[in-house]
C-alpha cells in the first residue's frame, strides 16, 4: 500500500462528498445550502488540485484539468456569494442561491468525473 | 520545458497544501470563535471577512483588528494562527528558493533554455561534439566565416569559457555527454537545418559512439569524427561516416605532399589557412636525398615512416621504449632524442632532415635544439602538442611546426564550408609539381597583394538564374564567357575556376570554351571585388547577355521603343 495513493484518493472523493452534499436541496432555498459547506469543499477542492500537480501522465494530466474545472465553478459560485451577501446586500435570494447551487453542481460533474477517472485508473493497474 | 514545470509543481505540493490547511484552518477558527460589538452584542465573523482577516495577517501587513475590535478568545487564536501561517509561508517561500538554487534544477532550466534556442534555429548549422583545441579551433573558423555551430561540452569548465572566446556569432553551447542520444537530439541533432555531426572529442570510442548515433537516428546527416587509431576509423566507416580525420595520417600526407610537390603543399596551406588574411608564404623545400631521422615511433611516427618509406627516403627511428610502440623493420635507435649521443648514433650530422614528433613538447624543443647544433642545415618538422606552446614552437623556428588540433580544425573546416577545395587537392595530388607551380604563380599573378577568396558555386535556379533561364532558351554558355568583366566585355575577370564538377565528372582547370550546364558546380578563386562580378553575369541576365554576345538587351518598352534594334 503507497500511503500517498491513500491520501490522493481520499481528497479526491472527499471533494465530491463534500460537493455533493452542498449541491444536495431545493436548488433555491438558501437553507438547504449552507456556507460553512461551500468553504470545505472549495478548501478540499484546493487540496485535491495541489495533489494531481506534478503527475506526469495523460491521465495525470486530465485528472489535473478536471480539478481546475471544479476550482473554476466554485470560486465563481464564492464570488457570488460574496457580492450577494457584501458587496449589493441583495441577500441569498431565491435567484442568487440557485446560480450559487448550479455553478457547485458543474463543479460536482467535474468532480464526478475525476472519481471515475481515478477508479478507471486504479481497474487498469496490473497486479 | 515540461522537466521544469513537472519539477518545480513537483517539489512546490506540500508547501502550497500546508498554507491551504493553515488558512482553511484560520479561517475556520475566526467563524466559529464568537465576537462582541462595541454595543456588546454577540457578533460572528463571516468566512468572506475571516479570509480577508487571515490574508492580511499571514502577510503580516496587519490591518488592525475589524471590523469590531476582538475578545480574548478571538485575540488567542489570531495569536496561534499567526505564527502558524507566517511559518507556512517562510516555509514556502524557502522552498521556492531552495529548488532555484538547486543544481539538477538549474541545470534542467538550462538545457531546456538551450534546447529551445537550438530549436528555433532557422539558419544551417552545424553541430559540434566537443570543445577542446580542435573543437574551439574550428568554432572560431566557422564563425568568422559567417557559419552557425552548436557545441555539446561534457566539462562544465570548457563550455562555459566559449562565452569568453568573443565568437562573432552566438554560439549556442550545451553541456553534457554527446555520448547520450539525448543529449545529441537535444542540440538539434534531428533539427532540419543540422548540416553535419563533427565529433572532436578527445576519446576515440566518444567518437565513434557519435558517429553511430547521428548516423541510426539521421541517416541522411553528413558526420565527419576525428579517429586516431585505424581500429576505430575502420568501425566508423562501416557505419557510413562520411569523413574520418587522423591527425597523423594526414600531416603524413602533407609532408610527403610537401616532399614531392612543394608548391601544391604551399598553395594548400595558403587556400586552407583560416583567417583568408594570409599572405602567401614562402615555399618550403623538404630535402630528400639523405636521410630523414624520426624521433618517437607513436602513432605520428608510425604514420610518417610508412610515407617516408613510401618515397623512397631513408629513415631512421629513434625511440625510448620501442617495447611498446612496436618497432620499424630495419630496427630503432633507443633513446629519447634528446640526448646528443642518441641524435649521434641515429646518424644526424648525415642526415637532411629531423621530424621531433613525440607527445612531450618540452621533449620535441630539447630535440630540435640539440640536434640543430649537431647539424645547423637540418630541415626541422616539430609536432606541437598544446596550443598553449605556441611561442616556444615558434621561437624555435622550425621549417614545419606540425599541431594535431589545427590540422583537423582546417581539414575539417574545409570539409564542411568548401568540400570541393578538398577534392581539387585530392586531384592535385596525382599531378606534378610544374603544373602546381604554374598554377600558384597564375593565382598570385591574379590576386596580387589581395587575399583570395573561394567560392563554390552550383548552376542552379537560386545561384545562377540568369545562367539558368538561358540554357533552358537552349542558348550556350561557356565558362570563358562567365569570367568576362560586366563593364567591359573585352577586359577578363581576375578570377579562375580551379575544378569542374558534372555530375561525378570532376575536370581541373576548366578550359574557357567548356560549355556550362545545369547543375555544374564549380570551385572559382579570385579577390572579392572579382568574385561579385561573377555573380552579376551568373544573376543577371541583361548582363549574361552583354557579356556573352556584346549585345546590351533592352527590357523597357521605353528603351526599346527607342533603340530597338533587340
Amino acid at each position: 500500500m503507497n500511503p500517498e495513493k491513500v491520501v490522493f484518493g481520499f481528497f479526491i472523493v472527499l471533494a465530491l462528498t463534500l460537493n455533493f452534499g452542498f449541491f444536495l436541496g431545493e436548488i433555491d432555498d438558501p437553507d438547504h445550502h449552507h456556507v460553512y459547506e461551500l468553504f470545505a469543499v472549495v478548501v478540499v477542492n484546493l487540496i485535491a488540485t495541489i495533489l494531481k500537480l506534478g503527475d506526469r501522465s495523460q491521465m495525470g494530466a486530465v485528472l489535473l484539468a478536471t480539478s481546475l474545472v471544479a476550482i473554476l465553478q466554485l470560486v465563481a459560485a464564492t464570488l457570488i456569494w460574496v457580492a450577494a451577501v457584501h458587496i449589493t446586500g441583495s441577500g441569498l435570494t431565491p435567484v442568487v442561491t440557485a446560480s450559487i447551487v448550479s455553478l457547485s453542481g458543474g463543479a460536482l460533474l467535474a468532480n464526478v468525473i475525476s472519481v471515475i477517472l481515478l477508479i478507471i485508473e486504479t481497474t487498469m493497474l496490473r497486479r | 520545458m515540461s522537466n521544469i514545470v513537472f519539477l518545480i509543481f513537483r517539489r512546490m505540493r506540500r508547501p502550497l497544501i500546508t498554507l491551504v490547511i493553515v488558512y482553511a484552518i484560520a479561517v475556520l477558527g475566526l467563524v466559529l470563535i464568537p465576537g462582541q460589538t462595541e454595543s456588546g452584542d454577540t457578533w460572528h465573523m463571516d468566512i468572506f471577512h475571516a479570509f480577508y482577516f487571515v490574508s492580511y495577517m499571514s502577510t503580516t501587513i496587519g490591518f488592525g483588528e475589524i471590523p469590531h475590535a476582538f475578545t480574548p478568545a478571538q485575540r488567542l487564536w489570531v495569536t496561534f494562527t499567526l505564527y502558524a501561517s507566517v511559518i507556512a509561508w517562510l516555509y514556502a517561500i524557502g522552498n521556492i528558493f531552495s529548488l532555484l538554487q538547486d543544481k539538477t534544477f538549474q541545470r534542467a532550466l538550462a538545457e531546456s533554455r538551450i534546447a529551445r534556442h537550438i530549436k528555433s534555429l532557422r539558419e544551417p548549422f552545424y553541430l559540434i561534439c566537443g570543445y577542446g583545441e580542435t573543437g574551439a579551433a574550428l568554432v572560431r573558423g566557422l564563425t568568422d566565416a559567417g557559419r552557425h555551430a552548436v557545441v555539446i561540452e561534457i566539462d562544465e569548465f570548457r563550455s562555459n569559457l566559449i562565452k569568453l572566446d568573443g565568437l562573432r556569432e552566438h554560439v549556442p553551447v550545451l553541456h553534457g555527454d554527446a555520448r547520450k542520444p539525448r543529449y545529441l537530439r537535444l542540440a538539434g541533432l534531428e533539427h532540419p537545418q543540422c548540416l553535419a555531426v563533427v565529433a572532436v572529442t578527445n576519446d576515440n570510442d566518444a567518437n565513434l559512439k557519435i558517429a553511430i548515433t547521428s548516423k541510426l537516428l539521421h541517416p541522411r546527416i553528413n558526420v565527419i569524427c576525428r579517429a586516431d587509431s585505424h581500429d576505430v576509423e575502420k568501425n566508423m566507416a562501416s557505419f557510413g561516416t562520411n569523413h574520418i580525420v587522423d591527425p597523423y595520417d594526414t600531416f603524413a600526407l602533407y609532408l610527403a605532399t610537401a616532399l614531392n610537390m612543394p608548391c601544391l603543399y604551399l598553395m594548400q596551406n595558403w587556400l586552407f589557412s583560416a583567417g583568408g588574411n594570409q599572405v602567401l608564404s614562402e615555399p618550403v623545400y623538404p630535402p630528400r636525398d639523405k636521410r630523414w631521422v624520426i624521433c618517437g615511433y607513436g602513432r605520428f611516427g608510425k604514420a610518417l615512416h610508412k610515407r617516408l618509406v613510401e618515397q623512397g627516403v631513408e629513415v631512421v627511428v629513434i625511440e625510448a621504449e620501442p617495447e611498446k610502440t612496436g618497432e620499424p623493420r630495419d630496427g630503432v635507435v633507443r633513446g629519447r632524442g634528446t640526448e646528443a649521443d642518441t641524435l649521434v648514433e641515429a646518424g644526424v650530422e648525415r642526415a637532411c632532415g629531423l621530424i621531433a614528433g613525440t607527445d612531450n613538447d618540452a621533449n620535441n624543443l630539447s630535440i630540435v635544439v640539440t640536434a640543430r647544433e649537431l647539424n645547423p642545415d637540418l630541415f626541422l618538422v616539430v609536432r606541437q602538442n598544446h596550443s598553449g606552446n605556441r611561442s616556444i614552437i615558434d621561437a624555435v623556428n622550425a621549417d614545419i611546426v606540425m599541431h594535431p588540433s589545427k590540422i583537423i580544425a582546417d581539414k575539417i573546416r574545409v570539409l564542411l564550408g568548401m568540400p570541393m577545395l578538398h577534392e581539387f587537392f585530392t586531384l592535385a595530388k596525382q599531378l606534378d609539381n610544374e603544373w602546381a607551380c604554374e598554377l600558384i604563380s597564375r593565382i598570385s599573378a591574379l590576386i596580387g597583394g589581395h587575399t583570395p577568396r573561394l567560392e563554390q558555386i552550383r548552376i542552379d535556379a537560386q545561384q545562377a538564374p540568369a545562367v539558368v533561364s538561358m540554357l533552358d532558351r537552349g542558348e550556350a554558355v561557356r565558362y570563358g564567357e562567365l569570367q568576362r568583366d560586366p563593364w567591359q566585355r573585352e577586359n577578363p575577370l581576375q578570377c579562375i575556376v580551379l575544378m569542374l564538377r558534372h555530375n561525378d565528372k570532376q575536370v581541373l582547370l576548366p578550359l574557357d570554351d567548356t560549355l556550362v550546364r545545369e547543375d555544374d558546380r564549380f570551385l572559382v578563386c579570385g579577390p572579392s571585388s572579382n568574385l561579385t562580378r561573377l555573380y552579376w553575369n551568373l544573376q543577371q541576365e541583361n548582363v549574361l547577355r552583354y557579356v556573352c554576345t556584346g549585345r546590351v538587351h533592352y527590357q523597357s518598352w521605353l528603351w526599346k521603343s527607342l533603340f530597338g534594334r533587340d
